[in-house]
């Protein structure tokens, strides 16, 4: 997709810095993320991917630079203000409500979009429970919904997960390695669902993937991560070709 | 098969109503049973009106519970509750006008404390709620002039809707209100846990973190438990005032709270039921423990607790609800 | 107003500097108790609610074995073995057996769990110790008579205070802190404690008997208890409830001084020590109060303790 100049970037990070003692984890981060657009963050680990997503959500402050979402400064917001403007987030470690089923955790994400409410408004009205079970079917978990959240399997967990951030209708969705710890032969599945259901809702997403297979497939742009800065980025064609690139990040991530 | 795994394999299975009908059928054997053995043997009355105030009181442990937090200083807003009802009732004795005060009260001071606590967790949540009831313990020791210190205050003769009650009437009376506040703030909790409020603070104990992603306060959710949490414990208070008709600042003491934790885990956390289960099977062990060993009822009890913490996780109530659902299935 | 600090100082100077050897003295026994607590946290991970209990069974028994010692007719100087005989009992019996009874038994369980295994612990030893020394009162104080008073010049004045509270007391509290902070960093089983617990499962892989590690530390920090109780028998008359106020003042202690902090806990000891003693000389009422309101403000501003270190969570 080469999208022309003209539109506005929906998130736009501009000088990112950040280090843990000596480690930088951001050493000048500048990145444009296009509306409706998917984009892959691709890198060895500890080249700062997770953090980046942890600056966007208001998790971690950058010691420099600025992150604007849809023209509007979002640094120093908590995450949760910074939910409320648009961008959802998944986890690499799904963090789900373990006690609470997964029909549960879905309503009480579509419960907390359409908050506040009376304390003895029950979390499985019609409503909520139509809008949960609708989204868990669109993910292909409607036989799990009354299952308790930690019996499922991590394929079954991820996609919970992210459709919990669904559930918030953000605009943009940043997703950190939704297909790690899933089997190989569920991956594809995963995936392919999930590019279904966001494309359907019309979510531009940056995703943090390993797999360069699934990278080539879905992302229409890649940004290559390497200590902190972005060393490469482009069309998945151009930037999987680069021999640099091949050498020093596929090389190393595909192992991890 | 432990009273745990059961409930686990409850959850598991989905639908709750079988688990609803259970609870339900319980707090009504439960209620008329109560009724029944004050009834039959009058002097129980006294100790079954206690067990169903501290019972209203333990419901609010059971929230923070929930939130995997352990208040060790609960007891602080049982003290305000009764405290509020032996100062104020030489002036306007009548426990209707003085119940809902005492909750106000205690609901302000919760709301104040609460402000504070609730950005913390853990060891700190459990050791700042205990320092704060330890402060409020010894106001109450220190000031003399006012609390009458270790000796206590005599609570005046009470009115119930303007009426001076003879004093088996005025027994039935307190055990009538105290069973009638107790199944309206069980019914009350049970409609607050199943609402998102209530599943959002659970959600504290698994994953705080994705509640702030959701776009909530886990801190706000906390602090609604907390402030209602403190309302109980204030109108538990009241009702225990009322009922000994003598309070003392030991009402506040830290092990006054640690009795409170106890009587949650002995009823069981998994239902609203637990702590009324949990103080009565409380109380009168301590009625027969102390009657019939006078010196080592605590050693009895900490027995107890320790049998039903080790070998019934699930306390009473878990032990009753898989008995009923081995029946009824 | 420096006139009025001053005309205030010469008006309540003497109350003033006994109020600091006081606390002083307080503040050695508080540490004691403190840094046992926070040991055992540190690498049981369970919060002890019966550990002000050993310290009141420590008092008792040093109190025993004094008065024995007395009706034997041995010198007062033996009082002192008593002290050291009742820390060696309380450490070397009970807390192995405490340990290998109940608390094994709950290692990661629920932290509420936890609390009231040894919240029933707690009522247990309250009664067993009822049962066994009654509910009179008990002194035995040949250890402090036995070095009599020191006259501490003090301005114009002298404050006369006895030797065992000014060297005995603070003497111990020293030295076992040296003791430990050189035992944890410098030995190789210190050295494995502290790798306890930074990461248990870290340390286990690495071969460490994690359960010998907790039985020894736990014995230890019920030793420190008990010699803490051990050492305040002479300086007070020992009643029934000394366990819990104990324990509650270590609570205030270690949660100020932030968990797993020797040192920390040290000065915190020594903070709220001195606030309690000036307390309890200027504002008795205040006494009880001064621990936690000090503990509420330190946390106030840095909520994991003053010396504390912030842990985050890993998304």
């Amino acid at each position: 997709m080469s999208t022309p100049p003209v539109t506005a970037p929906l998130l736009s990070a501009k000088g990112l810095r950040l280090a843990f003692g000596g480690v930088k984890a951001a050493d000048g981060i500048d990145l444009d993320v296009m509306p409706g657009e998917f984009l892959a963050i691709i890198g060895p680990n500890g080249a700062g991917k997770t953090t980046f997503i942890n600056m966007s959500t208001g998790y971690l402050r950058p010691q420099a630079g600025s992150i604007e979402f849809d023209g509007q400064p979002i640094l120093g917001l908590k995450p949760r203000a910074i939910v409320r403007r648009g961008i959802g987030r998944s986890f690499q470690l799904p963090q789900l409500f373990t006690e609470h089923t997964v029909l549960e955790n879905a309503a009480l994400a579509v419960a907390s979009r359409l908050g506040p409410w009376s304390p003895l408004t029950p979390l499985l009205r019609p409503a909520w429970r139509e809008e949960a079970m609708d989204l868990l079917e669109r993910f292909g978990l409607a036989q799990v919904a009354e299952s308790r959240a930690d019996t499922l399997n991590e394929g079954a967990r991820k996609l919970a997960d992210i459709a919990m951030a669904v559930a918030l209708q953000p605009r943009l969705l940043l997703m950190d390695e939704p297909t790690s710890g899933v089997a190989a032969a569920e991956k594809m599945q995963i995936v392919e669902t999930l590019v279904r259901v966001l494309r359907q809702s019309g979510v531009t997403a940056v995703f943090v993937e390993h797999d360069m297979d699934v990278v080539a497939r879905f992302a229409d742009r890649v940004a290559v991560w390497s200590q902190g800065r972005i060393a490469a980025l482009g069309p998945p064609a151009q930037v999987l070709a680069d021999p640099v690139v091949q050498r020093d990040v596929i090389g190393i991530s595909t192992h991890a | 098969m432990t009273p745990s795994d059961d409930r686990g394999a409850e959850r598991r299975a989905g639908p709750k109503r079988p688990a609803l009908a259970r609870e339900t059928l319980l707090a009504i054997i439960g209620a008329l049973a109560l009724v029944l053995c004050a009834w039959a043997i009058p002097w129980l009355k006294f100790v079954l009106t206690i067990a169903l105030a501290k019972g209203i009181a333990v419901l609010g442990i059971l929230l923070l519970l929930r939130a995997g937090q352990v208040s060790f200083g609960h007891s602080m807003f049982l003290a305000v509750g009764a405290y509020t009802v032996a100062f104020v009732a030489p002036g306007t004795p009548e426990v209707l006008l003085l119940l809902p005060l005492a909750a106000l009260l205690a609901a302000a001071l919760g709301l104040v404390i609460g402000l504070f606590v609730v950005r913390y967790r853990d060891i700190f949540f459990g050791m700042l709620n205990l320092a704060l009831s330890m402060v409020i313990y010894s106001l109450l020791e220190k000031m003399y002039a006012v609390t009458h210190g270790t000796d206590g205050i005599r609570v005046a003769g009470l009115t119930f809707a303007g009426q001076r009650l003879e004093r088996e009437v005025q027994e039935w009376a307190m055990f009538g209100i105290a069973l009638t506040l107790a199944v309206g703030f069980g019914l009350l909790v049970r409609a607050y846990l199943g609402s998102p409020m209530g599943r959002a603070l659970a959600g504290i104990k698994t994953r705080e973190t994705r509640l702030e992603f959701m776009g909530l306060s886990a801190r706000l959710v906390l602090l609604f438990a907390y402030v209602l949490s403190a309302l109980m414990g204030g109108v538990g208070g009241a009702l225990v005032a009322m009922t000994s008709r003598h309070v003392t600042p030991q009402l506040a003491y830290w092990t006054s709270s640690g009795e409170l934790v106890f009587i949650a885990i002995l009823g069981g956390a998994g239902s609203a039921l637990g702590p009324f289960l949990g103080a009565t099977a409380f109380e009168l062990v301590r009625v027969y423990a102390a009657a019939a060993v006078a010196d080592a009822w605590q050693m009895i009890l900490g027995g107890v607790l320790l049998v039903v913490i080790l070998f019934a996780p699930g306390g009473v109530w878990g032990i009753l609800s898989s008995k009923l659902k081995g029946r009824g299935a | 107003m420096p006139s009025t600090i001053i005309e205030w100082f010469s008006d309540n100077g003497l109350l003033f500097g006994l109020a600091l050897l006081d606390g002083l003295a307080y503040a050695a026994l508080v540490f004691m108790v403190a840094v046992g607590l926070n040991l055992v946290f540190g690498v049981l991970r369970i919060v002890n609610v019966a550990h002000g209990s050993l310290f009141a069974i420590g008092a008792y028994t040093a109190a025993s074995i004094g008065i024995f010692f007395a009706s034997l007719g041995l010198p007062m100087w033996a009082g002192y073995v008593a002290l050291v005989l009742s820390a060696l009992l309380v450490g070397a019996v009970l807390g192995p057996l405490i340990e290998k009874l109940l608390l094994r038994r709950i290692y990661g369980h629920e932290d509420v769990l936890q609390l009231l295994v040894t919240f029933a612990l707690f009522m247990i030893l309250e009664d067993v110790q009822k049962l066994i020394w009654g509910v009179q009162p008990i002194m035995q104080d040949a250890p402090m008579k036995f070095l009599g008073t020191v006259d501490i010049p003090f301005g114009d004045d002298f404050i006369p205070f006895t030797a065992y509270q000014l060297f005995v007391l603070p003497g111990v509290a020293v030295a076992t802190l040296a003791a430990l902070a050189w035992f944890l960093r410098r030995t190789l089983t210190g050295r494995v404690i502290v790798a306890v617990t930074t990461d248990k499962e870290a340390a286990t892989a690495m071969g460490i008997d994690a359960a010998k590690i907790m039985l020894l530390t736990f014995s230890f920090g019920a030793g420190l208890a008990a010699l803490g109780g051990a050492l305040a028998s002479p300086t007070t008359s020992l009643v029934p409830g000394v366990g819990a106020s104990t324990i509650v003042l270590s609570f205030a202690v270690v949660a100020t001084a932030g968990l797993g902090q020797i040192e920390g806990a040290a000065l915190t000891s020594l903070m709220i020590g001195l606030g309690r003693s000036i307390a309890v000389y200027f504002a008795p009422e205040f006494e009880v109060v001064v621990p936690y309101i000090i503990m509420v403000a330190v946390l106030l501003v840095r909520p994991q303790g003053l010396f504390g270190v912030l842990e985050t969570r890993r998304v």
